[in-house]
């Protein structure tokens, strides 16, 4: 809670000056010195730090999906975008056109359901956002069982899915909603019980803290190999990629869950998806690959950054070259090859403790 | 939860051209099957009774654009049987490239489909790729790329242009390196093999019995091509294999078009070897006999098709009836789908490489 | 090239394919011709069944290729049109069937090659030849609620088709 905090008190004291100077000229002084006062800055200050989060973490997503498109292009023998420099302005135009699209709603939806699925899931993954720490003064939120915190509300999101399948009244939608529970939910338990090795040699839920017995001992990568790749298969299955994309299987229910949302809803859908990538790659960056340690001739901040992109053109090239799965598979993979993997994983985690090997 | 049937189209990113399949689902399974078709009905086989024998040509292209140079040959051949003439040998050689050519090309967007139902759009854009390697080839011979208006009764339009084999062998040559890179991708991914194996399973009784044929026939291990059987233009004087499968599944059908296409560039090099010189073309006559019928069937590149018609004693046929490979298949593939998920559905109707021109006509 | 036509062990040409339809079915069946890989027969309407049982039995005829309609308004009579292959013998029978033009029916295939299904299905939607004994004849092409059989000589469309 360091630099950034201090630095945004900063600009929040001297931004409150200038409005209580104002009310000041105004001869108003006891509306000024309130303005001055340490409630209202600490208050601007949060406001401050959210927005410059929100915004630091959109951009970075924005750039994850630009990346996406380029690589996924570049495998297919094709260029990828190429509006404005480097194709960089393509994912802005397709936002803005998200944006000033008309805003249709099927009669028969369940309004309140219907509109509640997509502010669930942004609200959720934006609220994510804050809760990574890219560097020692970038920590936001330092809590002790961020890790917990993190992965609890990355599992609303089925919630949402059920509750927007369910509104929109349509037999595809509903199957689609169910499927793409079905698969999170199942999901999930590879998923925690890979961290829970991470957690058991670290000995804190802190992500910081996992950070630093990362720069202090190894990469958590190589004693937790196994469990790095439970995380990463379970990961790309959580978030809903392909070779898991099933609930959103074009060639059969043609966007599964999502069909009847349109305009900015839709985008706000998608863009929810690729934060809960970026947040689901910077984990595995925090947790196995270091987080944020690196050369000390950039910035920490960069180097997760720069890890978070490899981390995800991993991602990309799987996307590539594989087919989709079937939900039997999906789920049968899930219970019957992660979860194994995940226990002995945590089995190898417990007895390098024992043995104070770490 | 209850059975209720779910309409899988008309509309549809996975159906490939306008049909409805109807599935009766309990959960997720497959009880029953009930496919719809009519919805792109030409009145095709009408309107040839009002058009002089070479304007058909054109119309007969546009039967399955996928494939339109098998069918426009497949109605000269019929014109001719009628007309009872034969046509030069060079003609005969030019048409067995041809059609080859087509079929690799037909194989590769059948590929480029596969990959789509499948989720993959790397697969699709690969053998999009080297069709257009293909098309080219086709541009350089006729001028056209997808209905090529090429096969004349008694020939076909002009001779090949200069530098034909040197273009066929490149593209040849390129053509199968990229295959083994196609064979890379999809039998060596475990997910592919988990998506086709075992799934649409179509008993060799069954098929022959329900009328399919072509590839999907030969995935379930029935060893017949008509190429070889009942052999028509220059496959006699070729030397090839004909390529099946046992397994029965998604996956052989798929392994069997692979196959079929690596046999396909080895007919197309014998035949340019052993092309003669001569016309490429004869004139027919411009009338056919009164009441006299003729029938001709040809490996199409998704199964038998068949044509027989009827001469009228002027330049109009009385009755021209088509048999479209794709329109019986189609018919026998409630008994793939069931007892199978919904999610296989895409994978089991693209192994069969539905054409819905040459369904309704 | 494995040279399949005689073919495997009991493969028949298509001379012996004429004799023995000739043999079984003296009255009923003609053979008209034959062909490399052909035979050509026409049928009457009350023969066809027992001509295809017997094909289907005892000559490895498994495969229904084409079923089709014909009509014949100057000479009062419609034809239907089997082409019936053999993949042990690869020979392809075609047979034609006349019907009285004011009551075309015949009896189905379908029950002994299910490939036959939906080619009738059409020449009933087509011509409106009934197939007695088919499953389910019901029009396939042209929507429900057509009320006429579009490929007949009479059907004229009023304008240059």
């Amino acid at each position: 809670m360091a630099d950034l905090y201090t630095f945004i008190m900063g600009i929040a004291t001297w931004l409150m000056g200038l409005i209580g100077g104002l009310f000041d000229w105004l001869t108003l002084h006891g509306v000024g010195d309130w303005f001055r006062s340490p409630g209202p800055i600490a208050f601007v200050t949060v406001f401050l730090v959210a927005l410059v989060v929100f915004i630091v973490g959109f951009l970075v997503s924005i750039t994850l999906i630009w990346e996406e498109r380029k690589v996924l292009g570049r495998l297919m023998d094709r260029r990828g975008t190429q509006v404005g420099v480097l194709g960089l302005f393509q994912n802005f135009a397709d936002g803005l056109k998200a944006f000033i699209k008309e805003i249709i709603i099927p009669t028969e939806v369940d309004v309140w359901a219907y509109n509640a699925a997509p502010i669930i899931l942004i609200g959720a993954s934006a609220l994510l956002m804050g809760l990574i720490p890219m560097s020692d003064s970038w920590t936001l939120a330092n809590i002790n069982g961020g890790l917990l915190l993190v992965f609890a509300i990355f599992s609303v999101a089925p919630l949402a899915i059920l509750v927007g399948g369910w509104a929109s009244n349509n037999k595809y939608t509903i199957m689609g909603g169910m499927r793409a529970a079905a698969q999170l939910i199942s999901y999930e338990v590879p998923l925690l019980l890979s961290l829970a090795g991470v957690v058991i040699l670290v000995g804190s839920f802190n992500l910081g803290d996992i950070v630093h017995f990362q720069e202090a001992n190894t990469w958590l990568i190589i004693p937790q190999f196994i469990g790095f790749m439970v995380f990463m298969v379970a990961a790309i299955a959580e978030v809903e990629r392909i070779p898991f994309d099933l609930p959103e299987a074009e060639a059969e229910l043609v966007e599964g869950w999502m069909t009847e949302y349109g305009g900015m809803r839709f985008g706000l859908i998608l863009l929810s998806e690729y934060i809960r990538g970026f947040v689901a790659c910077s984990i595995a960056v925090l947790l196995f690959l270091g987080g944020w340690s690196g050369p000390s001739f950039i910035w920490p901040e960069i180097w997760f950054i720069v890890k978070i992109f490899i981390v995800f053109f991993v991602w990309i090239w799987v996307r590539g070259a594989l087919v989709r799965v079937t939900t039997k598979q999906i789920l049968s993979l899930g219970w019957t090859r992660l979860m194994p993997l995940a226990l002995i994983n945590l089995a190898i985690a417990i007895g390098l403790r024992m043995f104070g090997v770490i | 939860m209850a059975e209720m049937w779910i309409n899988m189209g008309p509309q549809h990113p996975m159906t490939h051209g306008l049909w409805n399949l109807r599935v009766k689902i309990d959960g997720e399974t497959i009880t029953e099957a009930e496919p719809v078709v009519g919805y792109l009905h030409r009145g095709w086989e009408k309107l040839t009774e009002h058009r002089m024998y070479p304007q058909i040509i054109p119309m007969a292209d546009r039967l399955c654009y996928g494939a339109s140079m098998s069918w426009s040959h497949l109605y000269c051949l019929t014109a001719e049987k009628l007309m009872d003439i034969e046509c030069p040998e060079r003609a005969k050689y030019i048409r067995t490239i041809v059609l080859e050519a087509q079929r690799i090309g037909s194989h590769l967007m059948w590929l480029a489909a596969l990959g789509t139902d499948l989720g993959s759009y790397t697969i699709f854009l690969y053998p999009m790729r080297e069709r257009e390697l293909f098309l080219d080839l086709m541009q350089n011979l006729c001028g056209a790329r997808m209905t090529y208006n090429y096969p004349r009764i008694g020939g076909v339009r002009n001779d090949v242009p200069a530098n034909f084999e040197r273009d066929f062998t490149r593209v040849l040559n390129h053509f199968e390196k990229k295959l083994k890179d196609y064979e890379a991708l999809c039998d060596e991914s475990t997910i592919f093999r988990m998506r086709t194996e075992g799934v649409g399973m179509l008993t060799p009784e069954d098929a022959k019995n329900l009328g399919v044929t072509g590839p999907n026939l030969r995935g379930s291990g029935v060893d017949y091509d008509i190429r070889r059987d009942d052999p028509y233009d220059a496959y006699p004087d070729i030397d090839f294999n004909v390529c099946t499968r046992d397994g029965c599944d998604a996956f052989s059908r798929y392994r069997v078009r692979i196959d079929e296409m690596y046999e396909s560039c080895d007919i197309i090099r014998q035949a340019i070897k052993k092309m003669p010189e001569g016309p490429h073309r004869l004139k027919p006559p411009r009338n056919a006999p009164k009441g006299k019928s003729a029938w001709a069937h040809v490996e199409d590149p998704r199964g038998e098709g068949l044509m027989y018609i009827i001469g009228n004693g002027d330049d109009k046929p009385y009755r021209l009836k088509v048999r479209s490979p794709i329109f019986v298949t189609v018919s026998a593939s409630p008994v793939m789908l069931k007892g199978y998920k919904v999610a296989d559905v895409p994978s089991i109707m693209g192994s069969v490489d539905m054409c819905l021109g040459e369904t309704d006509r | 090239m494995e040279q399949r036509s005689g073919l495997a062990p009991g493969g028949l040409s298509p001379e012996d394919i004429a004799a023995k339809i000739k043999e079984k079915f003296p009255s009923g069946v003609t053979v008209t011709s034959v062909a490399p890989h052909r035979v050509f027969a026409k049928a009457d309407r009350g023969a066809l069944l027992q001509l295809c049982n017997f094909i289907k039995d005892s000559l490895n005829f498994e495969h229904v290729s084409c079923v089709g309609g014909v009509d014949w308004p100057a000479e009062n009579k419609m034809q239907t049109v089997y082409h019936i292959t053999s993949y042990a013998n690869c020979a392809t029978l075609e047979v034609v069937v006349d019907l009285p033009r004011d009551k075309p029916e015949v009896d189905s295939i379908t029950p002994l090659w299910g490939g036959a299904n939906w080619h009738e299905r059409e020449t009933y939607d087509m011509f409106g030849i009934v197939f007695l004994g088919h499953p389910k004849l019901e029009r396939i092409l042209n929507p429900e609620g057509t009320e006429v059989f579009p490929f007949r000589k009479d059907f004229v469309t009023g304008r240059r088709v």
